[in-house]
């Protein structure tokens, strides 16, 4: 069974590759320790493998993340390098000769990812499925990016065979830190966690169990789409808020229907999410990537729709919730 | 209690516009010394969590695609073929999107479709030219609204839209969070059915302000900002 580890491996070497390309970069001024941050992190996801199989102890990774950490907390230690990509008029140039063939690498992502997701739950050696459960979209978003760069070498023609490489180094400078963000946000999610974050926001909560159908209803929403907003995650809200509020007062004070009630509260978390700056994938990263001026402007296009969706699943959940 | 004070450090640091690395790192690191765990507790959770989510960072994978397409001029070449067709005004194409959108996460294909894949190298692109003929040259402000307007379709979309599809994470974490507690037997389908109604308001939403880009281009076309003017 082939599960999420070949996805794990191939970042890993794109994390090295770049390290080593970052090390050889003589234009940027902070080479070394620039290079130490994108190499101690692809050494962590080798090293991870270990500690996934349980044949190695965690603590040692444990010191490589908390380094990376701190490498990628200044612009004394972390810099971007520099590449040289082609020029406006090469591109231009090169545009008029490939014509819609520049599609092709990019639409492998999306066609490859497709075919994977659906047929490969479906495809059994020996009796036993070949994708282990939950993996096939990963698998197939890794494989469709490797085919579309190999697809991509091949059919636009000439260029040095560093050059996607030297690309996606670009691309990755671009992003600096906030690239492992999403990661290091997961860990941190965790630590919350084991600390006890959770009853401690569960007994605040409690004391304050609100009065009346409406109420109850927007104090859950509300509280969903806070929570999220702080920690960055509502798969952690969730389990949190609804132990405290969802249940208690509203399935069982209120008599609402549980399915409505806690499907529309995830959804109630997710705008939270779109505004939340720990929820780095989805706000700060794409911000870095598009190269937007404000670290926050993501979060400003969210905003205004999370709002008017907040409110809009506080009134949906209120309609449907209660069986008459 | 204590331990909320986790929750506090994450607000003022990003308040203060620090490294957010550093600012959940430390405030992580502050919540577990508070909360009774020791330094080697801390550091094995560390490295435990690292190694489980690694495979958060699959963006990555995709960036040597992106950056080979974009050096053999796809973003050029996107710009002329959008160029070329008068009715894709940036609104229409980001409510298109946004409809694609909707309809790949309800499908349950959350990976087909994303910010580096998609929204990058084609989307924003695409947005950007048919911007430009319509408004002329851009304002970095402009700019930077389309790509916050280009970002936001495929978020929005996908946040609203996933949940009608029954093996989506979150459903699946609903339903055995609430059997195993309190012994209820949803059906993940029961779940997905109430996400339809969020998933139409939020297409009205913001396919409305989609829409409305046009609206801001054509003002700031009438009367350039400050900043257009050499």
């Amino acid at each position: 069974m082939i599960g999420p580890e070949p996805v794990n491996w191939a970042i890993a070497a794109m994390l090295l590759v770049v390290a080593g390309l970052t090390a050889r970069d003589r234009g940027n001024p902070r080479r070394h320790t620039s290079a130490a941050f994108w190499g101690l992190a692809g050494a962590g996801f080798v090293y991870a493998s270990w500690v996934t199989a349980g044949a190695a102890p965690a603590w040692p990774l444990g010191l490589v993340v908390l380094t990376v950490v701190v490498l990628g907390s200044s612009a004394r230690t972390l810099r971007p390098g520099t590449v040289t990509s082609t020029g406006d008029a090469a591109r231009e140039e090169s545009a008029t000769r490939l014509g819609h063939r520049l599609f092709l690498p990019a639409l492998c992502v999306p066609v490859i990812t497709l075919v994977v997701t659906l047929a490969g739950p479906a495809v059994t050696v020996g009796g036993r499925p070949l994708v282990a459960e939950g993996s096939a979209s990963l698998l197939g978003l890794a494989l469709g990016a490797v085919v579309a760069t190999v697809v991509g070498y091949l059919l636009l023609g000439a260029h040095p065979i560093g050059a996607p490489f030297e690309e996606g180094r670009r691309l990755l400078d671009l992003m600096g830190s906030m690239a492992l963000l999403p990661l290091v946000l997961a860990v941190v999610g965790v630590l919350f966690t084991r600390a006890g974050l959770g009853d401690a926001v569960g007994q605040v909560l409690q004391t304050v169990l609100p009065d009346g159908r409406l109420v109850a209803v927007a104090a859950y929403c509300l509280t969903m789409a806070l929570l999220t907003l702080l920690v960055g995650n509502a798969f952690a809200a969730f389990p949190i808020v609804t132990a405290a509020l969802g249940w208690p007062l509203l399935v069982e004070i209120h008599q609402a229907d549980p399915a409505v009630v806690f499907s529309i509260g995830m959804l109630a978390g997710f705008c939270g999410t779109l505004v939340s700056p720990m929820a780095a994938n989805f706000t700060l990263v794409p911000a870095a990537l598009l190269e937007m001026r404000d670290r926050y402007g993501v979060i400003r296009t969210h905003a205004p729709t999370a709002a008017i969706m907040l409110v809009a699943n506080v009134v949906i959940m209120y309609i449907f919730a209660f069986p008459r | 209690m204590l331990v909320l004070i986790g929750l506090a450090l994450v607000v003022i640091g990003f308040v203060l516009r620090m490294n957010p690395l550093l600012v959940v790192t430390v405030s992580g690191l502050v919540t577990g010394a508070v909360g009774g765990l020791t330094p080697l507790q801390m550091l094995d959770i560390v490295g435990t969590a690292f190694a489980d989510s690694r495979p958060v960072m699959i963006l990555l994978l995709a960036l040597p695609m992106v950056g080979l397409v974009e050096r053999m001029g796809l973003q050029a070449h996107v710009r002329r073929t959008v160029g070329r067709l008068a009715s894709l005004t940036p609104g229409r194409i980001l409510l298109g999107y946004l409809a694609l959108r909707q309809v790949t996460a309800a499908a349950g294909l959350l990976t087909v479709l994303g910010v580096a894949q998609t929204v990058r190298p084609v989307l924003y692109p695409m947005v950007e030219a048919a911007a430009e003929r319509r408004a002329g040259p851009l304002t970095e402000e402009v700019r930077d609204r389309l790509k916050g307007s280009s970002v936001g379709v495929e978020t929005v979309g996908m946040f609203f839209a996933e949940d009608v599809f029954v093996a989506v994470g979150s459903v699946l974490l609903i339903t055995s969070f609430v059997d195993a507690n309190y012994g209820l037997q949803l059906e993940p389908l029961d779940l997905a059915v109430w996400a339809i109604p969020s998933a139409v308001v939020a297409f009205a939403v913001h396919g409305f302000r989609a829409l409305r880009t046009d609206r801001m281009l054509r003002r700031r076309a009438a009367a350039p900002a400050p900043d257009a003017v050499p």
